[in-house]
């Protein structure tokens, strides 16, 4: 956001006159109340970065603390096989057939263009320590969009957070940091040919971009979705969930367990599905997995 | 871990009550009806208000009474459990005309005995033009009674047929003094007298009504007394026999005197509750702010180690049983919109003391155990919910409201107490405020609200605007134009605006016809001892003895409304793709849908009585012609069909919706809602009072849907109405925030006789405690926003669709409806139908 300068002049009858410059305030001494303000110059010029979104999603529970809203990003590096949101994954604008109408699937936005949106629910926010959290796709494909979403965002005294699969290069994640009070960041697999196998990406840049975000001192928590046939095996829990107790200051690491509520859109969108015939996991076996992941001493919980 | 307060075992004793009172389909009884008949036709030579008092006297003398097995709180109005009893005096007919279809009725059937049928057939006919009912209507104006009865516009029907209820008496001054404290407070108004005063007849008489009801039931409390003895002479079960020993003793004491134990209070209070209900068939005899004026006892109790808290939770479990004791048989029409067996006895906790301070205590949080232990739909608990609201409170609340029994409902002290500040109220008494019945505000023990005057249908008035005020083909509303002249929206705007204000006059005066016939026919001299300043000013609640009378209709159809009008102004006055004259047609056409099923039967019915009334001679092949072009709309070309199918399909896809949280959306909601509420306060009631708007529909948004035809936000005709205050079902496509921004931005302290909003949440929605916090926030910004009401069905779709299919399984099913809670397999079809459909909030 590109602030220009602003002159406001305030004097007040109490002698004290007041100039601000951008955002410094200079306090002098004079007689009666002017309040000035100098023409023709905004105050704040509205962005003219675009992000391409899908979604805005009110009323979140599950995805970071409190009351939520989310922003849906369109595009991600990673092709993962069980994408419960698989109209988020192309950063093309595509048209998706829902109860047999077709349906325009993203948008592009200016951050002023959905900040009314965002702030509808400020009171539910405030009352629920809630906030915003940018997801997708993946937030981190438009990262200087999101930085700039991220900080209007703080400006309302939001809590923000994103979530991210972070599999892309540190630079870009370095933009949004300064706006951030939580990353819910995916590990999905710690070998990195099978994470490849599933998800299109290896896994290196991720585990070391998640060292580095943790080092930077946001609040992180860790998730992994739970895909059966890919990472359910106690193993496999195990390993991330140990990796994570590495990453300094984590607290928790929450384990997702797979739905299937996105596969209809895979044939909206005319596309295959390439794992039919696999089950949710049942609440037995997810409880079970539960106590693998404690045994990294994390707080550790089943869901978002 | 969740950490909830106040988690008391649940006693064995409360199970068993439950399942006793349940095993059987309810009964009428006949005993109160030959009762007070027999009393008035022995009174005839003395003024109304002492018929009365000797009528009710006469009752408790003579009504059989009960101890149920395992009762501890002692105290029935029938012999069968959840039985009712008839109240001739207010009116009759219906019944006598449904004697035979009352047992097998789709909503609140009753069983009855043919012995039973025969007495009522016996005892009624004395009754002729003697009711509430036929003075009413006799006061009324012809305009009036017939936008009631024959178009629907409002119904006044509940206090039309009924006692009045609705009132929360001062319970918590009878605990304290007993009736024999009021006894004596009557004689000391009496003493006041002069024989030569204007008004010491009506005074005199009023006061001795009084001390003869207070009489009567000190004797009837006694007659529990002696029973209790006998039964426990002849038991021997040395438990039980210890506890009839105990209910003896408890009886002879309360209510004649003040109590001196929570036990005693608990006891007391029934005899109050239960015997308002037998003075008059009135609903929403509301205990109030329980949690307050029972908290003495219990405190006395517990400090001095009387009693533990498990007792006392057993107590307070008793009476939440006891409370679904009470039952009242309603006409077929008014069972389907009253539907659930409700009694309305709403119970409310929590919230500020008079010096605004936070209230709650102990009882606040038992109370809401009792809900949970007892999973009943009465009495309708609700939560008073403020800034210094604990969070444990409300956090329990939201425990119970997690268990899908629709309870409870939360109330706003933001934005209540300035509203009936507005309306007159002292700052002391409306931080005192409870709830009435569904969801309306008062000050206990000084007000009459007459809060459920009547169900006012906005729908209606937009109909007649496109006619130009016909009905059926009849003028009965003003001339507003026809709207093929109309140029601009805000022509077609005051059209609504002037047809809906002429029949407010009309709902007034209906109101005010039937009040005066209350006041004449059937004052309550019992019922107002116990509400300031009738003793003080010598004379009944229904002539004006309260200290705040109001009169409270309620109005409903804004979101059809605001929709309606929306599509209006853009898509025939801004874009210009169809005119009015062309949705007209469309309305008149049903957007080319015709209507179907047991609604087309009573349409062809209808037009055949018209035609045949014009001397038109009509025979089957008529009637099959008639039912065709109910039906299939035989006179109407594909084209048009096709053309007013395209209208709805505009309306529905191309014009914004109120609930979605759009700014211009929602304040024309609030004006819409303004054009009721605004107008229906500008008006004064017969006891000194004034009109105020609510805007709720109980249930009635259907069975009044059901007679109002396509309306222009592309609903089809006879379905049911938007529910409440809230956006038309399934037509909130944003989540329940948004929901609830809209519905935040209407201008609701202005309609204090209280709103509705209902919303439907998975269970899902409030797992664990981050669910239960995350889900108080939630209400909490609701009335941060000046939302007044709200309350919660937490259910599954599929639950509901099991439990139409199969209703054995879902006995105990209990949902919210509207203002109450209901059981699910009692409702009609319909009902069920429009609960299933409800938008689902949340995942």
């Amino acid at each position: 956001m590109k602030i220009r300068t602003v002159n406001y002049i305030i004097a007040c009858k109490a002698s004290y006159f007041i100039i601000c410059k951008a955002s410094y305030f200079i306090i002098c001494k004079t007689s009666y109340i002017i309040i000035y303000f100098e023409k023709g110059e905004n105050r704040k010029m509205p962005s003219d970065i675009k992000g391409r979104i899908f979604n805005i999603q009110r009323f979140s529970i599950h995805d970071g603390p409190g009351i939520r809203t989310i922003v849906f990003f369109k595009g991600c590096y990673m092709r993962c096989a069980w994408c419960c949101n698989p109209e988020s994954q192309s950063k093309e604008i595509e048209t998706i057939i829902e109860k047999d109408k077709e349906k325009i699937v993203g948008r592009d936005v200016t951050v002023d263009d959905i900040m009314p949106e965002i702030l509808a629910d400020l009171p539910y926010y405030k009352r629920s320590e809630g906030g915003v959290t940018l997801s997708g796709g993946e937030v981190l494909c438009q990262a200087d969009f999101a930085a700039e979403l991220l900080k209007e965002c703080k400006s309302y005294g939001l809590h923000t957070a994103i979530e991210t699969a972070a599999s892309a290069p540190f630079s870009e994640i370095e933009k949004l940091l300064p706006y951030l009070d939580l990353v819910l960041m995916d590990i999905k697999h710690m070998n990195s040919e099978k994470h490849k196998e599933y998800t299109a990406a290896p896994n290196e840049r991720i585990l070391e971009n998640a060292r580095k975000i943790a080092e930077s001192g946001v609040e992180l928590i860790i998730r992994t979705p739970v895909i059966p046939s890919f990472n359910d095996t106690p193993e496999e829990i195990k390993a991330i969930a140990h990796f994570a107790k590495t990453l300094k200051g984590v607290k928790e690491h929450h384990l997702l367990p797979y739905h299937r509520l996105g596969t209809d859109k895979y044939k909206g969108l005319g596309r295959y599905y390439s794992l039919p015939e696999i089950e949710p996991p049942t609440r037995e076996k997810m409880e079970y997995l539960l106590s693998i992941a404690e045994t990294s001493g994390l707080k550790c919980k089943i869901g978002g | 871990m969740e950490n909830i307060k106040f988690i008391i075992e649940k006693s064995a004793r409360i199970g068993k009550l439950i399942n006793d009172l349940y095993e059987k389909m309810p009964e009428i009884e006949s005993s109160r009806a030959r009762l007070v008949t027999e009393s008035y036709k022995m009174t005839e030579n003395l003024p109304i208000i002492k018929r009365r008092s000797a009528a009710f006297a006469h009752i408790l003398r003579n009504i059989p009474i009960v101890i149920r097995e395992n009762e501890l709180i002692v105290g029935s109005a029938t012999l069968a459990p959840r039985g009712c009893q008839t109240f001739p005096e207010y009116s009759y007919e219906w019944l006598l005309g449904e004697l035979d279809t009352v047992a097998t009725r789709d909503a609140d059937p009753f069983y009855i005995s043919e012995e039973t049928k025969k007495e009522l057939r016996e005892i009624f006919p004395w009754w002729h033009g003697k009711t509430t009912s036929d003075l009413a209507k006799a006061n009324m104006s012809p305009e009036a009674y017939e936008a009631f009865t024959e178009h629907s516009v409002f119904t006044p029907g509940n206090y039309f047929y009924n006692g009045i209820g609705h009132v929360c008496v001062d319970y918590g001054k009878v605990l304290k003094i007993g009736y024999r404290g009021i006894i004596a407070e009557a004689e000391s108004a009496l003493k006041m007298l002069d024989v030569s005063d204007g008004d010491y007849v009506s005074r005199s008489n009023f006061l001795n009504a009084v001390i003869e009801s207070c009489q009567a039931v000190i004797e009837y409390a006694r007659r529990y007394s002696v029973l209790a003895r006998d039964m426990a002479s002849k038991e021997s079960n040395p438990e039980r026999k210890r506890e009839l020993e105990l209910i003896s003793r408890n009886c002879l004491r309360v209510p004649e005197f003040g109590a001196t134990s929570f036990y005693e209070a608990c006891q007391s209070f029934w005899f109050i509750q239960l015997l308002l209900q037998v003075e008059s068939s009135g609903h929403s005899i509301s205990p109030g702010r329980f949690d307050q004026y029972m908290y003495p006892y219990f405190k006395k109790d517990i400090d001095s180690g009387k009693i533990t808290y498990e007792a006392a939770q057993e107590l307070l479990d008793c009476i939440w049983v006891k409370f679904n004791d009470i039952n009242k048989v309603r006409d077929a029409a008014s069972a389907d919109g009253f539907a659930g067996y409700g009694m309305f006895q709403n119970l409310i906790v929590g919230g500020q003391d008079i010096h605004g301070m936070d209230a709650t205590n102990d009882l606040s949080y038992m109370c809401i155990e009792a809900a949970m232990h007892v999973p009943l739909p009465q009495p309708s608990i609700s939560i008073r919910v403020w800034n210094g609201s604990p969070e444990p409170l409300l956090i329990k609340a939201a425990a119970l409201t997690r268990l899908g029994t629709g309870l409870p409902a939360y109330y706003n002290d933001e934005i209540i107490i300035p509203s009936i500040m507005a309306r007159g109220l002292t700052l002391e008494d409306a931080r005192d405020y409870c709830i009435i019945g569904c969801v309306e505000p008062q000050k206990a023990g000084k007000t009459d609200g007459w809060h459920d005057a009547a169900f006012f249908n906005m729908c209606r008035p937009m109909e007649l605007a496109f006619s130009n005020g016909y009905d059926k083909g009849k003028k009965i509303g003003p001339d507003t134009g026809d709207v093929a002249d109309m140029k601009t929206f805000k022509e077609f705007y005051e059209a609504y605006k002037a047809q809906q204000s002429y029949m407010i006059k009309l709902l007034v005066n209906a109101n005010n016809a039937i009040d005066t016939a209350h006041a004449v026919r059937c004052p309550l001299p019992f019922q107002s001892c116990m509400v300031e300043d009738c003793i003080g000013r010598g004379k009944s609640l229904q002539e004006g003895g309260a200290i705040y009378n109001f009169t409270g209709p309620q109005g409903f159809g804004i979101a059809n409304n605001t929709d309606g009008l929306v599509a209006i102004k853009k898509l025939v006055f801004e874009e210009k793709r169809f005119t009015l004259c062309e949705l007209r047609e469309a309305l008149k056409a049903n957007f080319g849908y015709g209507v179907q099923g047991a609604q087309a039967e009573k349409l062809t019915t209808e037009i055949a009585a018209e035609l045949m009334r014009q001397g038109i001679d009509i025979n089957e092949s008529a009637i099959r012609t008639i039912y065709d072009e109910v039906t299939n709309q035989t006179s109407l070309s594909e084209s048009e069909k096709a053309r007013y199918k395209e209208i709805k399909r505009l309306i529905e896809e191309e014009a914004p919706k109120y609930g979605n949280d759009i700014y211009d959306v929602d304040m024309l909601a609030r004006d819409v809602a303004n054009t009721y509420t605004k107008e229906v306060e500008k008006y004064k009631n017969p006891r000194g009072g004034i009109f105020q708007a609510g805007l709720y529909p109980v249930s009635a948004n259907v069975p009044l849907g059901a007679s109002t035809g396509a309306t222009p936000d592309g609903r089809l005709a006879y379905t049911p109405l938007a529910d409440g205050i809230g956006p038309a079902s399934g037509r909130d496509v944003k989540g329940p925030t948004a929901t609830a921004n809209s519905v935040a931005k209407l201008e609701q302290g202005v309609a204090s006789n209280g709103t509705l909003l209902n919303q439907k949440f998975h269970p899902s929605a409030l797992a664990g405690m981050s669910g239960l916090t995350k889900f108080v926030a939630l209400i909490r910004s609701y009335f941060d926003q000046k939302g007044m009401h709200v309350q919660f069905n937490v259910v599954t779709r599929e639950t509901l669709l099991d439990a139409q299919k199969n209703p054995e399984k879902y006995k105990t099913l209990v949902v919210r409806v509207a203002g109450y809670s209901a059981l699910f397999t009692t409702l009609s079809r319909s009902l069920q139908n429009d609960i299933i459909n409800r938008t689902e909030q949340g995942w």
